[in-house]
């Protein structure tokens, strides 16, 4: 297990330095720079020439990528253009409103989308079943910004209980991570139902019965337990895709965060800014992926099996 | 006394369609009561409705009932059919590969058998599961024990599930084809396991499955079923010298034998009907070769031959004889 997972960390370093490849070359292809921002309309061209110099942007584009990867292998995510601020300033401010955000909003998904998901699989084929995956189905189809300014106007505007935006009090986080976690929720709930009602009807399942036990406790105790492994490694994917969520959803809400600081960012053509927030969700993705595999492993059994 | 199981005039459906038509069997301490026929006859749905288990595939009792040691198992609530269930009644499944719990550990499964019914503490059931598993002759039990069921053969996997069956004290055993998914040199063993403890112990068992050989081997009496009917039921050896039911009579044609010469080997033409085709008369006419105009519209109803056992078939007497 401890050999698998030195290995699965190995495998991440060509991902990583493809990954940063991608995200250093992306912004170039856009067009304009951030000197524009910084320069005033119709200035003289030797001016724009010397600050492209100060900031190393007039060099050929493997030379600037080799001496960004250089300096991010020791740490330092350089100095925003436009902000004039150092970048691990910016990102250390932003990241744990994101991760406060994401992380709820992973738990809420879970929580309640694992006991809808089994509440309808007990109950497969009866009312409550139809209406929960019915709900959820709705649910899963809505785009997680039209749901944020829906809930906004409900709840914020119309019946004033939370705040319309802003993360000064602890009320502010609920609609956000309502509206993030929703969408996760009718994912993990149809996971969930789905996969219980199929390992209901395996045959080790029948012989649970006929030993005896009772069936709430072959429903939790061994279908449930079954049905989670699926379930787990599609939460442990989502961690990236929710903080990459929380991108709209931040903008949406006005909230500080990883997503509001890459909105301005890439608005300014703020390469260092950009490229370092981009990098923390290629991260995330990451993680979450070589997370999803562990705990796969630690679940099944014959997974562990198949690695030995 | 009244035998330790007794299925009397027992229906079974699924949806609307009648599955098991009046089938009675009965079985003792000590006895073991083979139950063959093709796919499709019933078999695996018997073994089912007397673990009560049929609730669980959608299917009801439609009439008759099972008595086990003298009790109506339909006057048993879920609870008291859940302590029959791996308690007084082991069950044994056609298929050991898929039949455990992938992710928990093989001791553990079995342990929990005899804490359930028995009342053991972790320790003691732990003991009693290491004991029961160095007398099916699992080697290394206390390993196996800690192991996963993907970490072990067929055949051992079988044992594990013949372990469980037993962890309960049983009277008795409702084993479904415990060998049809094994290696022909496992399965041997595995009939020998039981046999082994309904002559030890005296448990009863029903042993469900189309392998005559078998059936031969290890029976004391036989019920060949045919699209949910029962068409002869005796003791193995007179049904095996004489057959008086044509389709008992193919199907033991089926047994390669000794001497056979080539090609002689029979097979029968044709396939149990599915339950909605059920035809008219005997079911098993379209494909009996002794068929007359009766069998097409009348039922043939169960009658006793002169050796105490039973055959439902217009011409037995003129086949047999």
């Amino acid at each position: 297990m401890l050999a698998y997972a030195i290995r699965r960390i190995l495998m991440l370093v060509p991902v990583f330095l493809a990954v940063s490849v991608v995200i250093f070359l992306i912004l170039h292809f856009i067009p304009g720079d951030p000197i524009d921002n910084l320069l005033k309309v119709g200035a003289p061209p030797e001016q724009r020439a010397e600050m492209m110099a100060r900031y190393g942007l007039d060099r050929p584009l493997p030379v600037q990528y080799a001496i960004w990867l250089g300096k991010l292998l020791t740490g330092d995510l350089g100095t925003a253009i436009v902000a004039r601020r150092p970048v691990a300033d910016l990102i250390g401010q932003a990241l744990p409103h994101s991760l406060l955000l994401g992380g709820l909003a992973l738990a809420f998904s879970t929580v309640v989308g694992v006991t809808l998901g089994v509440v309808a699989a007990l109950n497969k084929d009866r009312f409550l079943d139809r209406a929960i995956m019915g709900g959820v189905l709705f649910g899963s189809t809505l785009p997680s910004f039209w749901l944020g300014l829906l809930l906004i106007l409900v709840f914020a505007v119309g019946l004033g209980w939370f705040p319309v935006s802003g993360a000064r009090t602890w009320s502010s986080l609920v609609l956000p991570v309502l509206t993030i976690g929703l969408g996760g929720t009718a994912l993990v709930a149809r996971i969930t139902r789905v996969s219980m009602v199929d390992i209901a009807a395996k045959d080790f399942v029948l012989l649970l019965h006929a030993k005896g036990l009772s069936p709430m406790r072959i429903q939790i105790r061994h279908v449930l337990r079954h049905a989670l492994i699926p379930v787990v490694t599609i939460l442990a994917l989502r961690i990236g895709w929710i903080l990459g969520g929380a991108v709209t959803v931040e903008v949406v809400f006005a909230r500080p965060g990883l997503g509001t600081l890459l909105i301005k960012a890439l608005s300014q053509h703020d390469y260092p800014v950009v490229q370092a927030s981009l990098l923390m969700l290629a991260m995330a993705v990451m993680l979450g992926t070589l997370l999803g595999d562990l705990l796969q492993a630690a679940m099944d059994p014959r997974v562990r099996g198949a690695l030995s | 006394m009244s035998p330790l199981l007794s299925i009397e005039r027992l229906s079974v459906a699924i949806g609307g369609v009648t599955l098991l038509d009046d089938i009675s069997l009965s079985l003792d301490r000590g006895q073991i009561l083979g139950l063959v026929g093709e796919s499709g006859s019933g078999k695996s749905l018997t073994a089912l409705t007397v673990t009560g288990l049929l609730p669980l595939i959608g299917g009801r009792i439609a009439s008759g009932r099972i008595l086990f040691d003298g009790t109506d198992l339909a006057s048993l609530g879920p609870a008291g059919l859940r302590k029959l269930r791996g308690g007084r009644i082991g069950f044994v499944m056609q298929n050991p590969m898929t039949a455990l719990d992938p992710v928990q550990r093989i001791g553990e499964q079995i342990d929990v058998v005899s804490r359930l019914h028995l009342g053991l503490s972790g320790e003691a059931a732990r003991a009693r599961t290491l004991d029961l598993m160095g007398q099916l002759r699992i080697p290394e039990a206390a390993a196996v024990a800690e192991a996963y069921p993907h970490q072990l053969s067929g055949g051992m996997k079988q044992r594990i599930v013949i372990a469980m069956a037993l962890a309960g004290e049983p009277d008795l055993i409702v084993a479904d084809e415990p060998t049809t998914a094994l290696d022909v040199t496992v399965q041997a063993q595995i009939i020998q396991i039981l046999t082994g403890l309904v002559r030890e112990r005296g448990l009863a068992l029903l042993l469900i499955t189309h392998d005559m050989g078998v059936v031969a081997q290890a029976c004391d009496r036989v019920a060949v079923l045919y699209a949910g009917r029962v068409a002869e039921e005796r003791a193995v050896d007179p049904l095996f010298e004489r057959p008086a039911h044509p389709y008992a009579a193919a199907l033991i044609g089926c047994i390669p034998r000794e001497g056979m010469a080539e090609g002689s080997l029979k097979g029968i033409a044709g396939s149990v009907p599915p339950a909605t085709q059920f035809p008219p008369g005997c079911r098993f006419h379209p494909r009996c070769p002794h068929a007359v105009d009766i069998c097409r519209t009348e039922r043939p109803l169960l009658r006793e031959t002169p050796d105490g056992g039973l055959v439902a078939c217009h011409l037995a007497e003129r086949i047999a004889g």
